[in-house]
């Protein structure tokens, strides 16, 4: 591995504007913060997956893998970002070498010919370049290619460089808002700009998000100068660094970008949620504060104030048929990362119990929220493992399941309502209208009559007594207080 | 015969192939109690892992021995190591089967050499069967992934022959990586009808079906039973289905003994026809009526179906066998091949492919030729769906992945039934884009040739559907 790329992860794992990493001592900090790996029990992607996942969503650029075919083979094309126009994005490209590329060592060749091929034919403002696993391993130098194809073509060649076997997909997420820092944000000048123009970072506008809240600041005259990277094109997020303020809302996933950002051009952030009414009324209010202090105009504050008022009075008119069909049902929350305490915090609203929610993915920070979202000791796991989540569920401690797609079979094999929270989801949750959403699709699945079906017994099955399931020495899900 | 066209491009976009690794990882989920190994960095298992989870719908525990950066400098056998005695304590399986990926091989680790060793100092490993097969990801594609592990199996657990062994009324069979379960449990029926007793190597028939158990199980569910892997010499005949399964059946009739015959293809009247009469040959039965019913129903799919078939132009994206096996069905039925795009060109019959040349390509390639070619019909994977939108022509899916429909473990392909049955939805979906007569059609003058074959076209299709 490249020298400046370990120094690279040493920096990220030294972030100071990670409250873990400032209440570490110097030893801790240097050792940095990714958990070492347990070969065979290890789940979740890698370093290249998160640095492809925080970039994929902009749209006009290709997206290029230099590896072995697996590495965008079998992972293309396979999310739900959307986008309002272009769809190079959702190419798969990859240069697919082989085994005499390793041998010859052709690798860095084949590279600069794909990208050549890629703009005779598609002409994108910009191409992204990942490396992977192999091609770091054999030494090509992508930062070298990139830099010499984008002064031939007139084209900017972007290189991420984010081997799945540095680490976690987390640390993948770090390493493109590095890239981007150093190689797009500020490499342009917007055609215009205003005092009320913000960023969003850490937002993929998965099945259209962003478009929950974007016209709510149309409404308040606040433009949205980039997502970084939901629906994003390339030169909105090279001409980022004009914005007045940065939202963060992927919990500490860019916190490194929004902290630079903030260093070299004087960007404020703040951390927020566009999930549930009170975390989206937040957002707004922070966004609206920290543009007035940055000189937009005063009356921003009460504009914003009547929208909240409006929205939540409308969100929670929407929302009141619902409340009596889901109140007292209990919900298993098990995510990682941001979605946990901002759904809490919604769920709650609703009258709903939480069970129990894992916090795996989730900074120190992350779990404080959700303990004081709860009321004291929550009922929190690191994780449960499935044979356990399926007694669980088969025997009735939860009403639902809340998760992402890899439990998603633990719900259904035990006869459970399950509803899909992470990226692979089909519906949008964020906003007011997205709480609306999320509220009706909880209540269309509590309320599909197949459970009661399947459950119920064969007939032979009623006479035979039913089959046990293995559940013994398994814990109980607690209803938290 | 074909000419075979290799893409010398730098960039491949929209890949048509999936990994050789993942192509193992299939094979050894149809081995009782298994769980697949990959031996790379966790990314590569992750990946594969919510592909094969989005296609089947269901679980997939699949197993990485999460190479670090340690590990990938200094060599990765102690993470094997670590891994197995991870899987075997937690999981607590059967049969662990290796992959190696592109990272380890790359290193040129001598795996199997680091096998070796792990096995002989840890006796907690010793109930458990370990096989590995070396799947590079630069080289080939999901078949021969599959098919190297399904060597890999045959190598290292059956018996080989010997005087003491008795034959049995067993018949081998080693399916291809395109059998769906639903193949399977066909060809199980088959054979059953004639009094056989099947060993299916791999069986994913009752591990990837898709069924609600009454347990949790972290391995496979289902799959070929390790008694009866070691016991395959005791068949009188073994069957392969596809060209990547040769190599495997040579190395299953060597070790055993038992004679192979290998089917480049079990979809259509005539090889369904070859396989029933080697079963009656080797069982000296008469043809069940059942299958004798089978036969005339699909002689006569083919006629009601041949209407909607007859002069299309269908462009194919696949991998090697399941390109020759759709594209010889789709000619047989009167179609035209316009374009035939292979993942990989390791496929030593991919030159009598029914077309004018074969493109070792991608679905790009796929694509740019049923534009040129103004293709009636696509036929590839999910991942068609960006040519079928752009190109406003219909994607009938096919192989892996399929992601975006549901049922794909039941569609059948193989047999009197399962061609039937392919007969029926491909006729289905062609007749869902049908087009109705408009007087502005007729406005143009069209060559004769092709006028009387759209003629043609038209009269039987509204005939078909009246």
């Amino acid at each position: 591995m490249a020298e400046s790329l370990n120094a690279k992860v040493a920096a990220l794992f030294n972030e100071p504007g990670c409250d873990k990493n400032a209440a570490k001592d110097e030893k801790a900090r240097k050792k940095g913060c990714s958990k070492p790996l347990q070969p065979g029990a290890a789940a979740g992607g890698c370093a290249f997956d998160g640095a492809k996942i925080a970039l994929q969503p902009i749209t006009d650029v290709v997206h290029l893998v230099h590896g072995p075919l697996a590495c965008e083979g079998n992972g293309w094309d396979n999310r739900h970002a959307a986008s309002s126009g272009p769809v190079l994005y959702r190419l798969g490209a990859t240069t697919d070498i082989t085994e005499t590329d390793i041998v010859m060592g052709n690798g860095e060749k084949r590279l600069y010919r794909a990208l050549r091929e890629i703009i005779d034919r598609y002409a994108p403002p910009a191409i992204f370049v990942y490396s992977t696993c192999v091609t770091a391993l054999i030494g090509d130098d992508i930062d070298a290619v990139c830099r010499h194809a984008t002064e031939k073509f007139a084209t900017p060649c972007i290189p991420i460089n984010a081997p799945g076997f540095v680490g976690s997909k987390n640390l993948g997420n770090k390493l493109a808002g590095e890239a981007l820092l150093d190689h797009v944000i500020g490499t342009r000048e917007p055609a215009t700009s205003t005092p009320t123009d913000i960023n969003i970072l850490g937002e993929y506008n998965l099945s259209g998000e962003l478009w929950q809240v974007k016209p709510l600041l149309e409404k308040l005259g606040i433009r949205m100068s980039a997502c970084i990277t939901g629906d994003a094109r390339y030169h909105e997020v090279a001409s980022a660094h004009r914005a007045r303020v940065n939202m963060m809302v992927c919990s500490t996933a860019l916190i490194n970008m929004a902290r630079k950002m903030e260093e070299r051009w004087g960007i404020p952030y703040f951390e927020g949620s566009f999930y549930g009414i009170s975390d989206m009324s937040d957002a707004l209010r922070n966004i609206a504060r920290l543009l007035v202090a940055r000189g937009a105009a005063a009356d921003l504050l009460t504009r914003t104030e009547a929208l909240i008022e409006e929205e939540e009075k409308r969100a929670w008119s929407r929302l009141e048929p619902y409340r009596a069909r889901l109140a007292g049902k209990r919900v298993l929350l098990y995510t990682g990362g941001v979605k946990s305490w901002s759904i809490v915090s919604a769920l709650q609203e609703m009258g709903m119990v939480i069970v129990s929610t894992s916090v795996r993915k989730s900074t120190d920070n992350d779990k404080q929220k959700v303990k004081d979202l709860m009321g004291g000791d929550a009922h929190m796991v690191d994780s449960i493992p499935p044979r356990e989540m399926y007694a669980q569920l088969r025997r009735g401690d939860a009403d639902i399941l809340l998760s992402g797609g890899r439990t998603q079979f633990v719900a259904l094999k035990a006869r459970t309502p399950w509803l899909d929270i992470n990226q692979e989801r089909h519906h949008a949750f964020a906003g007011y209208d997205g709480m609306v959403t999320l509220v009706r699709e909880l209540d269309a699945s509590l309320s599909n009559p197949v459970w009661a079906d399947v459950r119920r017994l064969a007939p032979w099955e009623e006479e035979e007594g039913e089959t046990d399931f293995d559940d013994e020495g398994v814990q109980a899900l607690m209803p938290i207080a | 015969m074909a000419m075979i066209v290799q893409r010398r491009r730098a960039v491949s976009v929209n890949p048509l192939k999936s990994s050789a690794p993942l192509g193992a990882a299939l094979a050894y989920l149809g081995i009782e109690k298994g769980v697949p190994l990959f031996h790379g960095a966790q990314g590569c298992t992750s990946f594969a892992l919510v592909l094969s989870v989005r296609h089947f719908k269901e679980a997939i525990p699949f197993q990485t021995t999460a190479m670090d950066e340690v590990a990938t400098v200094l060599g990765s056998a102690t993470n094997l190591e670590e891994a197995l005695l991870t899987v075997v304590r937690r999981m607590k399986p059967g049969f662990v089967g290796i992959a190696t990926t592109a990272l380890v091989e790359t290193r040129g680790e001598d795996s199997a050499g680091d096998l070796r060793l792990i096995l002989a100092r840890n006796a907690e490993l010793a109930d458990t069967k370990i096989v590995l097969a070396s799947t590079p990801d630069y080289t080939g594609a999901l078949e021969d992934g599959w098919a190297s592990a399904t060597r890999a199996i045959i190598e290292n657990l059956v018996e080989p022959w010997s005087p003491a062994i008795r034959s049995f009324q067993q018949i081998n069979v080693l399916p291809g990586v395109h059998q769906t379960p639903a193949d399977i449990d066909a060809l199980r029926e088959i054979i059953e009808s004639f009094g056989f007793y099947p060993v299916i190597l791999p069986d994913i028939s009752y591990s990837l079906d898709g069924h609600a158990a009454e347990n949790w199980t972290a391995t496979a569910l289902g799959g070929t039973p390790l008694s009866e892997i070691s016991n395959m010499a005791r068949a009188v005949h073994t069957i392969a289905i596809g060209e990547h399964m040769r190599a495997p059946a040579d190395t299953l009739g060597a070790l055993t003994g038992v004679p192979v015959t290998v089917f480049p293809t079990l979809t259509g009247l005539e090889p369904s026809d070859r396989l029933v009469s080697l079963l009656a040959r080797l069982s000296l039965k008469p043809v069940p009526g059942r299958l004798r019913r089978q036969r005339a129903q699909l002689v006569d799919a083919m006629l009601d179906g041949h209407f909607h078939f007859g002069g299309r132009k269908v462009a194919i994206a696949a991998d090697p066998d399941l390109l020759f096996s759709l594209s010889q069905f789709f000619v047989g039925m009167g179609a035209k091949i316009v374009t035939a795009v292979a993942s990989t060109g390791t496929g030593r019959h991919l030159k009598s492919v029914p077309a004018e040349t074969v493109i070792v390509g991608d679905l790009t390639d796929l694509e740019d030729g049923a534009a040129a070619a103004e293709a009636d019909l696509l036929v590839t994977h999910s991942h068609g769906r960006q040519a079928e939108e752009r190109l406003g022509i219909p994607l009938f899916r096919v192989g892996f992945p399929i992601f975006d429909r549901l049922g794909v473990a039941h569609e059948e392909t193989v047999g009197y039934r399962g061609t039937r049955s392919l007969i029926f939805r491909v006729a289905n979906q062609l007749m869902s884009e049908n087009h109705h007569a408009k007087e502005e059609d007729f406005r143009t003058a069209i060559p004769a040739v092709l006028s009387s074959m759209e003629e043609g076209r038209h009269v039987g299709g509204s005939f078909a559907n009246h």
